[in-house]
């Protein structure tokens, strides 16, 4: 056994313990530690935003002199406004250049992204026929697949008849699809424990080697 | 007027000039795209001071409780703390606010997630029942996923990590582009009905 000298690495194995308590009960040191992840988040944003967002943004040009930054400075300001009563209607103006850009920007994008290169990958191709069988049968389980799927979501028409069953294949694809994301956000967590006993054990304590 | 009709076409205005600047590949598009794009990461970032500042005044008024009060001083200290550590001493690399950031922010954020890991397993255990075909299916692949993808998994039989892989790759993809496909559509009417002032929600009351 071999304990740190660092004193981070101490605060950090007493926050880490601290969270950890929760699992036997909800108790003042877990607490503690929830209100403190969520002060110092809050004030990490707060100044990771100042100095991404807003200075190489607004401030830097506007001290370069290019005066046209003043209108996303005035829309930014804009948004303290919801803090006098006569003039709180002003926030809605910021909400609308963000939401119309914003909106703007994500129809070509979310067609590209969304909608045209999906259906491009799920496309048989003549290609898909030259490889080998495996790929070929992969290639139409996931054309299938996708279909269903689709299917599934299209409720215009009743699910009756040929659209039952086409819908019920989709549900089928989609239990597989849930079942496979749960199983990955499981083992996601259960590795992000592994690191904190691998940084318990080991960057702390000394007891296996640190990582 | 003010209050109605600029926010409709303020934002008829830019979702029209932003969508139809992607099809037009001219210099006056492409640098006003530059700047919407700057003003927009400026202007989004200042909203944050809203978020903030409505968790100050929450933790402000509960500071007069006496129950939650040191835990609400634990916040309002830790905030103001490393917003002052990021605004007047920078955040660049071995600073104390990234310090902060590695030694206190991390590791509890990386505990609180890791703790999912311990009631995802109890919620799963007593909701996984294979009660149907569905549930059968729900309840298989995941289990396949969580052996296929540790090494436990090709000790029991070497094929089990390929066959979670063929999952992932296969049906999984299969669903989750069906869905991709839909949420793709759903968002571009969507950004429609708010280009088109059809979607007035936003407004408020």
């Amino acid at each position: 056994m071999h304990l740190a000298a660092d004193p981070w690495v101490w605060v950090a194995a007493i926050l880490t313990l601290f969270i950890f308590t929760f699992l036997y009960k909800d108790n003042p040191l877990y607490k503690f530690a929830e209100h403190l992840l969520v002060g110092v988040s809050a004030g990490y944003y707060l100044a990771i935003y100042w100095h991404n967002g807003v200075k190489p943004n607004i401030i830097d040009h506007l001290g370069q002199g290019q005066l046209i930054y003043l209108i996303p400075l005035i829309l930014g300001l804009m948004f303290f406004t919801i803090f006098i009563p006569k003039t709180s209607y002003m926030i809605r103006w910021p909400i609308a250049f963000l939401l119309g850009a914003g909106s703007g920007l994500s129809i070509p994008a979310t067609f590209q992204a969304n909608i045209a290169e999906q259906i491009k990958g799920t496309m048989l191709q003549p290609l898909s026929f030259y490889y080998s069988n495996a790929a070929l049968i992969n290639a139409i389980i996931l054309f299938v697949g996708v279909l269903t799927v689709l299917t599934y979501f299209f409720f215009s028409k009743e699910h009756k008849g040929a659209l039952y069953t086409t819908a019920r294949i989709g549900i089928i694809f989609l239990m597989i699809g849930f079942g496979a994301s749960f199983g990955y956000t499981v083992m996601a967590r259960v590795s992000l424990l592994i690191g904190r006993l691998q940084f318990l054990l080991g960057n702390w304590l000394g007891i296996i080697p640190s990582w | 007027m003010l209050q109605r009709k600029i926010p409709l076409f303020i934002v008829f205005l830019m979702g029209f000039l932003m969508t139809v600047q992607f099809y037009i590949p001219h210099p006056v598009s492409q640098t006003l795209y530059k700047y919407v794009l700057d003003w927009m990461n400026g202007v989004a970032s200042m909203a944050i001071v809203l978020a903030v500042g409505s968790l100050i005044m929450h933790h402000w008024r509960r500071l007069k409780k006496p129950e939650f009060a040191l835990y609400s001083a634990v916040t309002l200290v830790s905030l103001f703390f490393m917003a002052i550590l990021g605004f007047f001493f920078g955040i660049r690399e071995g600073s104390l606010f990234q310090k902060m950031f590695e030694n206190v922010q991390i590791p509890l954020q990386a505990t609180m997630f890791s703790l999912l890991a311990f009631y995802m397993a109890s919620a799963a255990y007593r909701a996984f029942r294979a009660r149907n075909l569905e549930a059968t299916l729900l309840l298989l692949s995941a289990f396949i996923l969580m052996i296929g993808i540790i090494p436990l998994g090709y000790y029991i039989h070497p094929r089990i990590s390929d066959f979670a892989l063929w999952i992932l790759n296969v049906p999984n993809l299969a669903a989750k582009r069906g869905i991709m496909i839909g949420v793709g559509l759903g968002m571009m009417a969507t950004s429609l009905k708010i280009i088109l002032g059809i979607e007035r929600n936003w407004l408020g009351g």
